[in-house]
């Protein structure tokens, strides 16, 4: 490897670090799970950098398997916020308070 | 590195824009140049499989549903972006979580550095060498064979789950019809506000 694997790890974590604010800070559920594909795939990156530092396959393995879970996860969250817009025009997942006990 | 760098400084710059963009369509565009960047940051790390899966998936398929559901939101009757865009107050601590995170990460890192295999994967694109897809089939289908069924099992209940959220079908698999409409009439997806 010409470049260190320590670099790609650090920039796996940068990534992790904007992913993280981004869900903190924006109210708007679309632009949330975006910045939750963008955990997924600094996640993504730190598995095949060590997957290719190591020359072990399950890296990559887990890698396929975060994607499988990631579009899942993309599919129900958007059917849950097409129906949330459905019953409320405000596009804020604080107004969201349908499931408070 | 030269590539490296540039690639890393395309998905910084990306990210950032996505996660600060003030609308969703502006935020998907620099989803997917993050994802075509993280691709062929993977070709750069002999992951050829999922360089191709992270644009087929991922820029395909999930961008493609995301610019579907802001075109279906955003096609009613009001203007989409209403209301207060980011939490109050809650900035500096993000930031400062995000920050002890990535310090974090980095701290272990450079306290253990990570022991690279020594061993020529061989040249990109013959076969059984590291990261190619004959490679990724044999580990898929053999020795994780269970965590592949299990994804399928995993596809299976959100598509369903999926059937029952958004589509027409009650919680005890009762179809609720609505009411049929006369074909010219189209109702507003956004409607009125309710009464807080």
């Amino acid at each position: 490897m010409i470049v260190p694997p320590e670099a790609y790890v650090a920039l796996s974590a940068v990534l992790f670090s904007i992913g993280v604010v981004g869900v903190i800070v924006r109210r708007n559920p679309l632009i949330m799970l975006m910045s939750i594909e963008l955990l997924f795939n600094a996640a993504n990156l730190a598995l095949v950098t060590y997957a290719r530092a190591w020359l072990n396959d399950v890296g990559h393995i887990f890698a396929f398997l975060v994607i499988t879970v990631a579009a899942a996860e993309a599919a129900i969250g958007l059917a849950i916020v097409a129906v949330t817009f459905r019953k409320t025009p405000h596009v804020d997942v604080d107004d969201v308070a349908v499931l408070k006990g | 590195m030269i590539a490296f760098a540039i690639l890393a400084l395309v998905m910084v710059a990306s990210a950032i824009f996505t996660v600060t963009a003030r609308r969703p369509v502006h935020s998907v565009v620099g989803l997917l140049a993050n994802f075509v960047a993280l691709a062929i940051i993977y070709l750069s790390l002999q992951a050829e499989f999922l360089a191709v899966m992270q644009i087929v998936v991922y820029s395909g398929a999930i961008l493609i549903l995301f610019v579907f559901v802001i075109a279906l939101l955003s096609s009613g009757v009001a203007p989409f972006d209403i209301g207060p865009d980011r939490a109050k107050g809650v900035l500096a601590p993000a930031i400062l979580f995000a920050l002890l995170i990535l310090g974090g990460v980095i701290a272990t890192v450079l306290r253990s550095p990570v022991a690279v295999v020594v061993g020529n994967p061989g040249p990109t694109g013959t076969p059984q060498v590291f990261g190619s897809v004959a490679d990724f089939g044999i580990a898929l289908f053999n020795d994780n064979l269970l965590p592949f069924e299990a994804t399928a099992f995993i596809l299976l209940v959100a598509v369903i789950g999926v059937v029952l959220i958004a589509g027409d079908v009650g919680p005890a698999g009762v179809i609720t019809r609505r009411p049929r409409k006369r074909p010219g009439d189209r109702e507003p997806i956004v409607k009125e506000p309710a009464a807080r």
